[in-house]
């Protein structure tokens, strides 16, 4: 089914000129009420009425995350403050995380997109979602929660964890459509199995999963093990949270929906745009945030962008599934976790040396992290118990900066390579090219 | 009356214990007494050797990390009961002992224990006054 037929199947023409009237208004919105927007503005000579193709959008200056951290916590609200009825934030790499405000329009943009995109999925107001995203500042609860209430659909908003919870109240509610990240999925699934419940015997319709990386492998698996389709779910705090793109059935990439959010690809070197179909960095533009509305903001995704109508009936730009980023962001089980937390981390030891190597590998579903840290003369002592306690008050440490458990070596010293460069801090052994 | 004990890091991997032999081997270092204490993935060598000074410099040239700490050296007769015996001072005088290894002397039928109290002073003074034979650090290195 497609929840909004106008919007989904519009013309290219039609689209064009919608995306142009509302860029327009959002670029005058910003320049006009968020004065990091005007200050940027001016000192490019630029103004709103410079703004009259698409592809004057070329013209603006980027946004970045470091940009909306520098504006925290509610520099880059358009409206007074009164106005937002919600925030929620996102990680940052070092102290502060960047905040996104909504007002109850951009709460409606939102229960829009996520409702367009669980449509995709094949989900009506006779289904059943068991959310095992979380709620709370990350965006993944809350985003499917109003996009599955805007269809009529009923919501259990169980959140992450608890997995023998998740089981009994899957089985006891009769659920039908899960929504998970793919290594929560796996080990679900996994749980299942070794409670003895046959998963074919649950009838789940279809599976919404997001916020890691992935590979069509794993979503082979996540369909063979649940029985039923599973669909990529793309969004970032920043910009709205999940509902920026969704996949259709035809599982060959995800809708953006451009009419509320504007896509280029950069050359993340060059930042000049690319030609359609070439892979680089994704850039979005709201054209209708009211609360944050942000231009051209860079994030780091890597992926490519394909034109032209869908099997399934929409005229939405599809994108390829993220492959990379540009910047050391990681994902790790679904959290974003960047190096510079794990050595801000180690470095509240003294008389640690920080060489260290963070190592991911996924040896059985779940993403594990090892940091293996160069011992150090003044670290070492001659007794096991105080080393074994300085790796636990590391791990410690870690845990409070990124919120995940993480396995702490220590490691003779000298060990690491050292590189005339850029150290090669992070060894990513997951394969999810 | 301190032994002078030289304290390595060593990671739990192939070959680590190996190299920081061969580094003794080649710089002409013989080992008076070893021991090793180990974890999931890391251990401490513990060696006693004559020169411990020289040697430390020896093993940090080497990149390893190194130090050095004291240790008490018992002579005791080596047979059964030898060592309950001079646990049993400690226990009595209310010493706390951290770790301990020993070796053999054939040739008179006694055996050497290292002892690495928490409080070492009271350690030798207790084990003296309760009649241990407490060894000197050159008679130890001179083995």
């Amino acid at each position: 089914m497609i929840w909004n037929k106008e919007a989904e199947c519009m013309s290219d023409e039609d689209r064009e000129s919608l995306q142009l009237k509302r860029l327009k208004s959002a670029v005058k919105n910003a320049y006009e009420n968020v004065p990091y927007y005007r200050k940027r503005f001016s000192e490019m000579n630029i103004t709103p009425d410079d703004i009259n193709t698409l592809k004057d959008i070329e013209k603006l200056p980027f946004t970045t995350k470091d940009d909306l951290r520098d504006a925290y916590p509610f520099e880059m609200f358009a409206v007074p403050r009164k106005q937002i009825v919600e925030v929620h934030t996102s990680s940052g790499t070092t102290g502060k995380p960047t905040v996104s405000g909504y007002t109850r329009g951009d709460i409606e943009i939102w229960s829009e997109v996520m409702a367009r995109g669980l449509s995709m999925a094949g989900v009506t107001d006779e289904d059943i979602i068991q959310n095992t995203h979380g709620y709370g500042l990350f965006t993944g609860g809350f985003g499917v929660h109003y996009g599955a209430q805007k269809i009529g659909a009923t919501v259990i908003p169980i959140s992450t964890g608890q997995t023998k919870r998740q089981i009994e109240i899957m089985q006891d509610f009769g659920t039908t459509v899960m929504i998970f990240t793919p290594s929560y999925g796996l080990y679900l699934a996994e749980e299942l199995e070794e409670e003895g419940v046959d998963i074919k015997d649950l009838g789940f319709k279809a599976i919404g999963f997001g916020a890691e990386m992935w590979t069509e492998e794993m979503r082979q698996e996540i369909q063979k093990r649940f029985n039923a389709p599973a669909y990529n779910i793309y969004g970032l705090t920043e910009i709205i949270g999940p509902g920026v793109g969704l996949e259709c059935r035809i599982q060959d990439g995800l809708h953006l929906f451009e009419d509320h959010f504007y896509p280029e690809i950069i050359d993340s070197e060059s930042l000049e745009t690319l030609p359609e179909g070439e892979r680089g960095e994704l850039v979005l533009t709201t054209l209708t945030r009211e609360g944050t509305p942000l231009i051209r903001f860079r994030t780091k995704d890597i992926t490519l962008l394909k034109r032209g109508k869908c099997g399934c009936g929409r005229n939405l730009v599809k994108m390829d599934r993220i492959t990379g980023r540009t910047d050391d962001m990681l994902k790790i089980r679904g959290v974003s976790v960047f190096p510079s937390q794990i050595e801000k981390a180690l470095l509240r030891i003294d008389r640690l040396e920080p060489h260290y190597q963070i190592i991911v590998t996924r040896p059985h579903l779940m993403d594990e992290v090892e940091v293996r840290v160069e011992a150090s003369e003044g670290l070492f002592s001659d007794k096991i118990k105080e080393l074994v306690g300085i790796r636990l008050r590391l791990e410690n440490y870690i845990h409070d900066e990124i919120g995940l458990r993480v396995k702490v070596t220590l490691i003779e010293p000298k060990t690491l390579p050292r590189s005339q460069g850029k150290a090669v801090r992070v060894i990513d052994k997951r394969n999810l090219q | 009356m301190k032994i002078k004990q030289l304290s390595i890091f060593l990671e739990n991997r192939k070959g680590r214990m190996k190299k920081a032999l061969d580094v003794l081997e080649n710089g002409g270092v013989s080992i008076r007494a070893l021991s090793i204490a180990d974890t999931s993935d890391f251990g401490i060598l513990r060696l006693i050797v004559p020169e411990p000074e020289k040697t430390k410099k020896l093993l940090e040239d080497n990149n390893f990390i190194v130090k050095i700490g004291e240790v008490i050296a018992v002579r005791m007769p080596d047979k059964p009961g030898g060592l309950g015996m001079i646990l049993g001072i400690l226990d009595e005088n209310d010493i706390n002992l951290e770790y301990l290894y020993a070796f053999v002397e054939e040739k008179d039928e006694m055996a050497i224990v290292l002892l690495h109290p928490e409080n070492i002073d009271a350690g030798i003074k207790a084990l003296e006054s309760d009649g241990a034979e407490v060894v000197s650090a050159e008679e130890i290195y001179g083995l």
